[in-house]
């Protein structure tokens, strides 16, 4: 079969990574919905992720894939105890609205 | 096995101090004392092994090696110790008479409620003198220099609450680091000429010609700030101020620092430094003139003081300037046969003076003493004993030893000679006074004090008993003609000392000197016995005894020459100096908390802020490491 | 149908759901999208015959992570638009530091692309689920047992978090 890249080139891709990317850093910064911006960090990471696996293929090596598998196992860590930690906030303030959460401030 | 008993040596009275500062107060007053006066006596017993394995192989010193402590290049110090014959007769005496003091001690502060600490202060000196003694190298011995300088400023304050006393603590601490001073500067030109501070070494190099005349002039120099330091223990000419006042610790810290062992460690540094004094005839003929002048300056004054202690603390000074007397003539052994013998008697005269103070119940004035012979006979007679030692009686030690200083003079310098003799007369004199106006004539104190009078229980009078027949006797390891003593160090010193030979010089000398103790005593004796004169109080003295009561006014000039202006100095230097360099750096203080405070603001604890810098901050890192 | 239109209909289909991902206004609407980007973003993944990280991908994001998201909407009772009204100044700056993340990256990536070789074909196999097993578990052991250590312990942790707190009067 022929591949991708040679069809494709790694240029498209490098593109569809920035810009998911930056989709997710968008709904970071404009959203104010805790829960949607875990989702929005997600995009991010899958955003690096794709990147990661058309770099793989690039250079024909296993490690960026293993690598995206390692990343995967963290993202599932973060969104577990993130999630945890956002019921313990909603349960103790009765919301997960960020601006809500001022307790740091200086 | 000689290692593990150098260390047990050592490592006793600071196990002694370790117990008695953490668990002293749990343990009970008994209990205190008992390890701390055991601690001493083992290492009393273990210098025994050594003297006794010396003695059965004099040629072969001990050494024991524990670490290499300092490594440089060119320059090693070894922490090491050496066990020789000069470094094992002065931990004889220093554990010997440590442990009888401590043996007092248990008694005399019984009734102080801080007793462990007392205790722990005086297992830490003799840990240190310890050291002093043993080290291989003059670092090791200025460790014990300035640790045992340490516990002397503890135990000169150690009843806190008294302000003279802790002033007298700090004026001993602070002469004393002058002194240090001077030591740490010959350290420093010794290390620098010989390439090392090991005694080895530094002999090897003093009888290495061709090294000596290459630097013979910092040899000098060396030698010289290594006496400044001598003079700074051991309470000479300039710096021996602090020694009279010291006798504001408790008695027994002033028999065994200020009388016995401390002060004789600058005897002991230029005994063991002998080949770089030798190599500096200059530094010996000041040494000689500092010890003479300083022998008859004290004694002076010591003939009007009224304070029982500072009698004898004078006396110990004008002593030890007796034995630099010897030092500067060469005569090594005799400065240390002195030392020796003096240990005996001081110790004794300053317990037995101790025991007085505690029958009356703290009272020092010699005026206010009076006919405390039949109360207290047995103080009385160990008294008396060492204060005839100390005269010079025959055959008392005290003759023995200072009639060889004297014939030594008389031999290398008659105007020395005359000096230390009046010096002599003047101490019989003196000590006579001290016996007679405490011991004779009728009890001139209050009407309680005399109810309370009594001799002191068995644990005071035995150390006293002990010190008085050692007293007695001490003089028979050095008799003219057939000396132990110098026999036995005579591998110390490479060229072998002459003992003098009993001519007709030599007994009419000893006649000479038996006449002039005589004459002292008898001067003593008609004016304090047969007048029954009291030293008049202290506003009515006139004329050059007011002098001499005010030591010349020493304290007053050194007030003046070097106090005042040294305070007038700092004044200046904090009213100025420090307050621009406070406000200097208070005004960083001040920009960073005023940037703190603007930057404050920015935490606004807005999550969504934080994160638009986040992007912002990632952006420009980006823009910084590959587009620009 | 060509590769190049596959890609660009992927593509299309990634960025469109992952935008609105970001812009629902319902939480439970965001997460739909957010699984139908997964699947796309898996779909890329098969195209470059990734094949294992294609099922790993799917399984862990649009099977746990994506469930996980949910139940939380659900337990939280937020399938409600009941997000405030926000200030103006705050989408501004939302939306210029998008535009400058967007330019800075585009730019490094066009500044670097002069320098990244072309694909060329070694003919050997380097991800097949069988390479990548050995990979996996000869070199990548260690890391590999960590990994399942951070699990446990984000387990634990989450479970420890989410747990009712005993009230202390």
């Amino acid at each position: 079969m022929e591949n991708i890249l040679q069809a494709i080139g790694i240029e498209n891709y490098i593109f569809l990574s920035v810009m998911l990317f930056c989709i997710g850093a968008f709904g970071v910064l404009y959203r104010r919905n805790a829960i949607i911006m875990f989702m929005s960090i997600e995009i991010m990471l899958n955003a690096v992720n794709l990147l990661l696996v058309a770099f793989s293929t690039l250079h024909q090596d296993a490690e960026g894939q293993v690598f995206v598998f390692f990343s995967m196992a963290v993202a599932a860590a973060e969104v577990a105890v993130g999630l945890a930690i956002l019921v313990s906030i909603f349960r103790n303030t009765g919301s997960i609205d960020i601006d809500n959460l001022k307790n740091l401030k200086g | 096995m000689e290692k593990n008993i150098a260390l047990v040596l050592v490592l006793a009275p600071f196990f002694g101090f370790l117990f008695n500062v953490f668990f002293g107060k749990k343990a009970g007053k008994t209990l205190v004392g008992l390890v701390g006066t055991a601690s001493v006596l083992v290492s009393f017993l273990s210098t025994l092994f050594f003297f006794s394995a010396l003695n059965a192989n004099p040629s072969q010193p001990v050494v024991v090696d524990l670490f290499q402590w300092i490594s440089l290049e060119k320059f090693n110090v070894n922490f090491s110790f050496l066990l020789d014959q000069l470094s094992v007769l002065w931990l004889l005496f220093v554990t010997g008479i440590g442990t009888l003091i401590h043996l007092y001690s248990i008694s005399y502060m019984h009734d102080d409620e801080n007793m462990n600490k007392f205790f722990a202060y005086l297992n830490l000196f003799v840990f240190f003198m310890i050291m002093l003694v043993m080290g291989s190298n003059l670092v090791i011995l200025f460790i014990g220099w300035e640790g045992v300088g340490l516990c002397s400023y503890l135990l000169i304050g150690f009843w806190y609450k008294n302000q003279d006393y802790n002033d007298a603590a700090k004026k001993a601490f602070i002469m004393n680091r002058i002194g240090d001073l001077g030591l740490l500067v010959g350290l420093f030109i010794v290390a620098y000429v010989f390439g090392s501070l090991d005694y080895k070494v530094i002999s090897e190099g003093a009888y290495n010609t061709q090294l000596v005349s290459n630097n013979s002039g910092l040899i000098a120099l060396a030698a010289l700030c290594l006496f400044i330091g001598a003079t700074g223990k051991s309470a000479q000419i300039p710096l021996y101020t602090w020694l009279p006042d010291a006798m504001a610790g408790p008695t027994p810290v002033s028999a065994l620092i200020h009388a016995a062992t401390m002060v004789t460690a600058g005897i002991f540094m230029v005994t063991r430094m002998h080949f770089l004094f030798d190599l500096a005839p200059q530094i010996l003929d000041l040494i000689a003139i500092v010890g003479a002048a300083t022998a008859v300056l004290a004694a002076s004054i010591g003939l009007v003081q009224n304070d029982i202690k500072k009698v004898l603390a004078y006396s110990t000074v004008s002593q030890l300037g007796l034995m630099f007397l010897a030092l500067g003539l060469g005569a090594y052994e005799i400065a240390v046969f002195h030392v020796i013998t003096h240990a005996f008697f001081k110790a004794c005269l300053f317990l037995g003076s101790g025991s007085v103070i505690h029958a009356l119940h703290g009272e020092q004035d010699m005026r206010n003493m009076g006919g405390l012979r039949k109360v207290m006979p047995i103080t009385f007679w160990t008294m008396m004993i060492s204060t005839l030692a100390i005269s010079g009686i025959f055959p008392l030690s005290g003759f023995w030893s200072k009639d060889e200083i004297l014939l030594t003079a008389f031999h290398s310098n008659i105007p020395l000679w005359i000096v230390g003799s009046i010096a002599s007369i003047m101490t019989a004199f003196y000590m006579f006074r001290l016996m007679y106006l405490t011991f004779f004539g009728e009890f001139r104190g209050t009407e309680e004090q005399k109810h309370h009078l009594h001799e002191s229980p068995a644990l005071i009078t035995f150390p006293l008993i002990v010190l008085a027949i050692l007293a007695a006797v001490g003089g028979l390891i050095s008799l003219p003609g057939n000396s132990w003593l110098n026999h036995y160090l005579a591998p110390l010193f490479r060229k072998a000392h002459e003992a003098h030979h009993l001519d007709a010089t030599a007994y009419a000398l000893m006649a000479v000197a038996t006449v002039g103790a005589l004459i002292g005593i008898g001067i003593a004796y008609s004016k304090y016995i047969k007048k029954q004169e009291v030293p008049v109080q202290d506003a009515e003295m006139k004329g050059f005894a007011s002098v001499l009561y005010h030591k010349y006014y020493v304290d007053e000039a050194y007030d003046v020459v070097v106090v005042t202006p040294l305070k007038k100095l700092s004044h200046f230097f904090r009213n100025y100096f420090e307050v621009a360099f406070s406000e200097t750096v208070f005004a960083f203080g001040k920009i960073a908390n005023a940037i703190g405070t603007q930057g404050k603001v920015l935490q606004n604890g807005s999550v969504g802020f934080y994160l638009l810098a986040f992007v912002i901050g990632m952006a420009s890192i980006l823009v910084y490491l590959f587009l620009v | 149908m060509s590769l190049l239109t596959i890609f660009y209909i992927l593509a299309a289909v990634t960025l469109a759901t992952g935008f609105m991902t970001v812009i629902s206004k319902n939480p439970i609407h965001s997460a739909i999208y957010l699984v139908l980007c997964f699947f796309s973003i898996g779909g890329h993944y098969l195209l470059f015959n990734a094949q294992f990280l294609a099922l790993v991908h799917i399984i862990v994001y649009a099977g746990a992570i994506m469930v996980l998201i949910l139940f939380t909407i659900m337990l939280m009772n937020l399938n409600k638009e009941n997000e405030p009204i926000k200030s103006i100044a705050s989408v501004l700056a939302a939306v210029v530091a998008f535009a400058l993340l967007c330019f800075v990256m585009l730019a490094v990536f066009i500044k670097a692309m002069p320098q990244i070789e072309n694909y060329q074909s070694s003919g050997q196999d380097y991800q097949s689920i069988k390479v990548l097993g050995k990979v996996l578990l000869n070199e990548y052991m260690v890391p590999f047992e960590f990994v399942s250590i951070l699990l446990l312990v984000a387990m634990i942790g989450a479970v420890l978090l989410s747990k009712k707190q005993k009230t202390v009067e």
